[in-house]
């Protein structure tokens, strides 16, 4: 923050122009509670981004898309300039200006790239630099607009509060609340949610019911249409729309509470400004009222639908890094396909589109308000159960493969049904873990790894050879894969991933491709070297928090430790299994002898003794089976678990790695300028000083990056040992009980066997 | 006057036989050394010898060398176990079975069931070496014995074809091939029960070591996640260490119980077998003196009657005496298997009661925990 204030030349004299704008539009809301004017104020920036957007839209969302090491810093940049905004507004609102310039340069060098990449486009260059510039700026001023909104909001809640109701409040102290957290902790993105989620609500006063109509008629088709021509790469995200379009289609209509009404009605007054403009385009100036509006609300409303989608499927657990991940999303969106839409609705119908959106935003609020009020008691519940059932062998030879029967059981909105089943194979699994690992382990989440590729069991199963061992194989994986996926789907934010939903629910699911080549076994190998290199890494990284350093030693000697139990489990079942084996045999042999003794007690009672024994047998063989599921397997997992926390802790050294590498970079830029002042040439100076600008941004960037994956990966670790213990006692549990009915029924088989014993004479 | 001679007999032993304990097992290198305490019949003191394995194989010798009773053969001796060999090898753990467990204890008590066979046998609890046995304080079997006609190895070789002769009596007939039916099955049950039981004794093992590893998850320290945690670990230590008790108990249950039961069973089948043997040979002798004394030429034949006469003489005591050993050793057998089989099934059900308990207790404190 500090270095950006002291040097923000913007590299672009249209963003300058708009950032005085910006701040000056700011001041004035600030003075007035009556943000009407300023909205029009502020839109009067907005067409030249439309005009310019109209020309490049697609192939600058491609770009961003297909570049990865841009598309996470534009999303940090984003996430971060609002709470800057936020932090700085209370005090001075001048700097508002200059955030949004720091949120500017990386834009500006994703643009950069962008021309890089297609040189051969020069005529379109200059404007297309100008778009992302312009979004950016736009984004700013949004992103101000909606921390003004949120002052807004909270005044108007006081001013509310005579007449309002609990609710209202709470969705105020709420907010408050939520948004006091970020100067403090890295995590920003969670006001800029609750907030967008808020401004758009204060407009929500226009006709709900019509507006869930327009919402999925228009922006249904919109949303879809829109991601569409995109990229591959893009597809969770255009999932997402369509998951945020399916509830918002179908929950306003019944789910919407009686508080969404309620507060709605209670805001009327005070969004009167709002819904005036609202109004406007169909009286005098489409474009510009029109403009403004679609774009607060478009640029709100991926949010806000985030803000939907964490809150309410998170089983009550509203934690930060919810948003945070889906501030990737929501970034995306609102530098693409909105803006595509807001492009059509603009030009279409203004009004329906404003409305439908703050209708579809009101909805949201409120339910995320309900789940605010549950968190707590919500925390340790699973409202969702999956189970794994039916392997069937598919195909013949070395082509088959083994599907299963993946059951949900559920009771949460977000699914359509309680309960439904699909069908998955095996390389399905693996596709789901890589998918979400690549998606959220940057991030610093533990994703839950699922069973490794076993090539003998697998070969096995093909060549049809169908003995114990392979059943047991079966089994252990049936129900490792189960546990895998009850794991993630209890991740709060795992659950919330558009993929895992497809998985859950979606009838046919692409052929994963990528994990036909790469095994189970192969990726943790992969994880591995991966954790050596890191390990390596680790002499360099001076490690500045004991905790991380502390847990890392926990982490391996955990692991030796379960790999160690895992050995001496396995051991136990093995010799279970034997005693199984030996007594089958023994009851074989004391039946012979039973058939071979002449006294005819004595021959009865052997008998007798014999089938005891085959009861027995029995209890033998359950016990191994308790001992492999209840213990072997629990251990295996988190063995698998615990290499996944490594692996946060790797990206975190990344991260870290990235942050120093910035650093170094940057100060050798510096270093640059300096020299060139010396040599006096200003035609490069200002390049280098750009760059020092540039890398500034960067560092900041990155160190938050940084700070980001640190506190997420320090929850994730938290959550994981706490989801040990609970994980260890329920098995325990389970197992106790097991063993103390085969226990009950050794003694039954005893008292029946011991009148046979005496009536032997 | 063979009753006279019991009736003298009687008091030649001046112990209670059901008194006479093996009650301790000393290991002087590779020598054991086994402490054997009997009562006095008169007063209340007792005796304490020390005897080897060797002084046990003297008073075998001497018990089927015995030259005054008539139909000895026809006894079936109680068998004495296999020579005990500390550090024993597999093969030789494998013969001494259920013997070769433990700290020598279901040896011991295999020694102590040898002695008292043999002082409750009519015949055999008569001859003065028992006495000697029990009694003196001088080690009586030190130096080494000459090995009788009652050589194992000897039968081994012989047995072959004789236990395809076909007996004159019917009673015997079915008797041998009875045995070598169930011998052949108790030898078996007794081997696979002896795996059942190693089994367990390896799962108890196993329990320990999985209880001892889950301590090293221990840790110390303030956060309430670890101390959560290493509660949990201590709790299942103590889990699996009830297991490992009760798999324990279970083993020791099986070895003192049906195993030793079936081990002696199966040794007494084979001693059975070894006097049927001997009996056959016996009848094979006598088949032969009768074809000498045949075909014998009138100088040798009244001297060929003779030996027919002794043989068919000496044949009857045997038969005599084997029948009522066959009858007696039938009805022992069963005996002896249901008392093990019934304490067997009440020990098992003891222990099976306790670990229900003791897996309840553990139940209701996770219970408690969660």
């Amino acid at each position: 923050m500090a270095t950006s204030s002291e040097r923000s030349p913007p590299p672009f004299p249209d963003s300058e122009d708009q950032d005085a704008l910006d701040s000056e539009e700011v001041r004035a809301r600030d003075s007035d509670e009556d943000d009407g004017e300023e909205l029009f104020l502020s839109a009067t920036n907005t067409p030249m981004a439309k005009k310019e957007n109209t020309s490049a839209p697609a192939s600058h969302s491609v770009d961003l898309m297909s570049d990865p090491l841009i598309e996470p810093l534009s999303n940090q940049t984003e996430n971060k300039s609002p709470s800057e905004l936020f932090e700085d507004l209370t005090n001075d609102i001048n700097i508002t200006a200059e955030g949004a310039s720091t949120a500017e340069n990386p834009f500006g060098e994703a643009s950069d790239d962008f021309v890089d990449i297609l040189g051969s486009k020069a005529p379109a260059q200059r404007e297309e630099v100008d778009v992302t510039v312009e979004a950016t700026a736009d984004k700013g001023e949004v992103s101000g607009g909606a921390t003004e909104l949120f002052g807004d909001g909270k005044t108007r809640s006081a001013v509310q509060e005579p007449t309002s109701t609990a609710p209202v409040m709470d969705l105020s102290d709420n907010l408050s609340t939520s948004a006091l957290l970020p100067p403090g902790s890295a995590n920003i993105p969670d006001p800029l949610v609750d907030l967008l989620g808020d401004s758009p609500a204060a407009s929500d006063a226009q006709k709900p019911s019509g507006a869930v109509t327009d919402l999925f008629d228009d922006e249904g088709s919109d949303i879809f249409t829109g991601p569409l021509p995109s990229k591959s790469g893009k597809q969770p995200q255009k999932s997402l729309f369509g998951e945020a379009n399916e509830d918002l289609f179908g929950e306003p209509l019944g789910a919407v509470s009686k508080k969404a009404t309620s507060k709605e009605q209670k805001e009327k007054p005070v969004t009167a400004g709002a819904a005036a403009a609202g109004g406007l385009p169909s009286g005098g100036n489409p474009a510009e009222p029109g403009d403004i509006f679609s774009e607060e609300a478009v640029s709100a409303l991926p949010n806000a639908r985030n803000t939907r989608a964490v809150n309410s499927r998170t089983n009550g657990v509203h934690s930060e890094e919810d948003s945070d991940i889906f501030g990737e999303a929501t970034v995306e969106l609102s530098l693409d396909s909105p803006r595509n839409e807001r492009r059509k609705e603009a030009t279409t119908k203004p009004a329906s589109a404003s409305t439908s959106v703050s209708a579809s935003l009101a909805k949201p609020q409120s339910a995320a308000l309900e789940e605010l009020e549950e968190e707590e008691e919500l925390e340790d519940k699973v409202d969702i159960f999956v189970s794994v059932k039916d392997p069937e062998k598919i195909g013949d030879g070395m082509n088959a493969y083994m599907a299963y029967k993946v059951s949900t059981q559920t009771t949460l909105p977000m699914f359509r049904n309680k309960t439904f089943t699909v069908r998955r194979r095996f390389s399905d699994f693996l596709g789901l873990y890589e998918k979400l690992s690549e998606k959220h382990g940057p991030n610093g989440l533990i994703v839950p790894p699922p069973p490794e590729k076993s090539l003998l069991g697998m070969t096995k199963m093909k060549v049809g050879k169908e003995d114990s061992s392979s059943a047991d194989f079966l089994e252990r994986r049936r129900g490792a894969l189960e546990r895998y996926l009850q794991r993630v789907v209890n991740h709060p934010m795992l659950l919330q991933d558009p993929d895992v939903r497809e998985f859950l629910e979606k009838e046919e699911l692409p052929r994963a491709v990528s994990t036909q080549a790469l095994s189970g076994a192969g990726f943790l190998k992969m994880l591995n070297k991966a954790t050596d290199a890191v390990s390596k890494m680790t002499i360099k990284m001076n490690e500045s928090d004991v905790w991380f350093e502390e847990k890392l030693q926990e982490v391996e000697s955990a692991d030796q430790q379960f790999r160690k139990l895992h050995a001496l489990v396995e051991l136990l079942v093995i010799h279970r299994k034997e005693l199984s084996l030996s007594t089958a045999s023994f009851a074989k042999s004391a039946a012979m002898l039973g058939s071979a003794e002449d006294n005819t007690a004595l021959s009865r009672a052997l008998s007798q003794l014999a089938e005891v024994e085959d009861k027995i047998e029995q209890l033998h063989q359950d016990q191994a089976a308790n001992d492999t599921f209840s213990f072997a397997e629990l251990i295996a997992d988190f063995i698998r678990l615990l290499g996944a926390v490594r692996g946060t802790f790797d990206q975190r050294m990344k991260a870290w790695q990235r942050w120093q590498d910035a650093q170094t970079i940057l100060q050798k830029k510096r270093e640059m300028e300096a020299k060139l002042l010396w040599a006096n040439k200003p035609d490069k100076l200002q390049l280098a000083k750009d760059e020092i600008t540039e890398w500034e941004a960067k560092v900041t960037q990155y160190e938050r990056d940084f700070e980001r994956v640190s506190a997420t990966v320090r929850k994730e670790v938290v959550r994981f040992e706490k989801e040990k213990t609970k994980n260890f006692k329920r098995q325990i549990i389970g197992y106790l009980e097991s063993l103390l009915q085969s226990q009950q029924q050794l003694i039954k088989y005893w008292e029946a066997f011991l009148p046979e014993a005496k009536a032997i004479a | 006057m063979m009753q006279e001679e019991v009736n003298e007999a009687t008091s030649v032993l001046s112990v209670y036989g059901h008194t006479i304990k093996v009650t301790e097992v000393l290991q002087d290198g590779d020598t054991l050394t086994f402490i054997i305490v009997s009562q006095k019949l008169s007063g209340t003191g007792e005796y304490h010898v020390d005897r080897t394995y060797e002084d046990f194989e003297w008073l075998q010798q001497h018990l089927y060398a015995q030259e005054d009773v008539p139909g000895l053969q026809g006894v079936i001796f109680p068998p004495l176990p296999v020579r005990p060999q500390v550090n024993a090898s597999a093969k030789v753990m494998k013969q001494l079975g259920f013997l070769g467990l433990g700290e020598w204890q279901p040896y011991c008590k295999a020694l102590e069931t040898f002695l008292r066979q043999v002082a409750a046998h009519s015949i055999l609890k008569k001859n003065k070496t028992l006495e000697v046995f029990l009694t003196s304080t001088d080690p009586p079997g030190r130096q080494k014995l000459r090995r009788n006609i009652f050589n194992r190895l000897s039968q081994a070789v012989e047995g072959l074809w004789k236990e395809g002769h076909k007996d004159v009596d019917e009673f015997f007939h079915t008797e041998r091939d009875h045995n070598l039916v169930l011998t052949g099955h108790t030898r078996t049950a007794a081997e696979k029960f002896l795996d059942v039981v190693l089994t367990e004794q390896k799962i108890a093992v196993a329990c320990g070591h999985f209880a001892a590893a889950l301590h090293i998850c221990v840790e110390n320290g303030e956060d309430p996640e670890k101390k959560a945690f290493s509660r949990v670990c201590v709790k299942l230590s103590e889990v699996f260490d009830s297991i490992k008790k009760n798999m324990t108990s279970i083993a020791v249950n099986d070895m003192n119980t049906l195993g030793l039961g079936l081990d002696l069973d199966s040794r007494y089948l084979e001693a059975e077998k070894e006097m049927l043997f001997r009996r056959t040979c016996k009848l094979v002798e006598l088949e032969n003196a009768r074809k000498n004394a045949e075909r014998a030429k009138p100088v040798k034949k009244n001297a060929m009657e003779e030996v027919k006469k002794a043989a068919e003489g000496e044949f009857e005591q045997i038969c005599k005496v084997a029948k009522q050993e066959i009858v007696q050793l039938n009805q022992e057998r069963v005996e002896m298997l249901q008392k093990n089989l019934i304490q067997w099934c009440e020990q098992q059900l003891q222990t099976a009661k306790e670990g229900a308990d003791a897996y309840n207790q553990h139940l209701q404190a996770f219970i408690a925990m969660a």
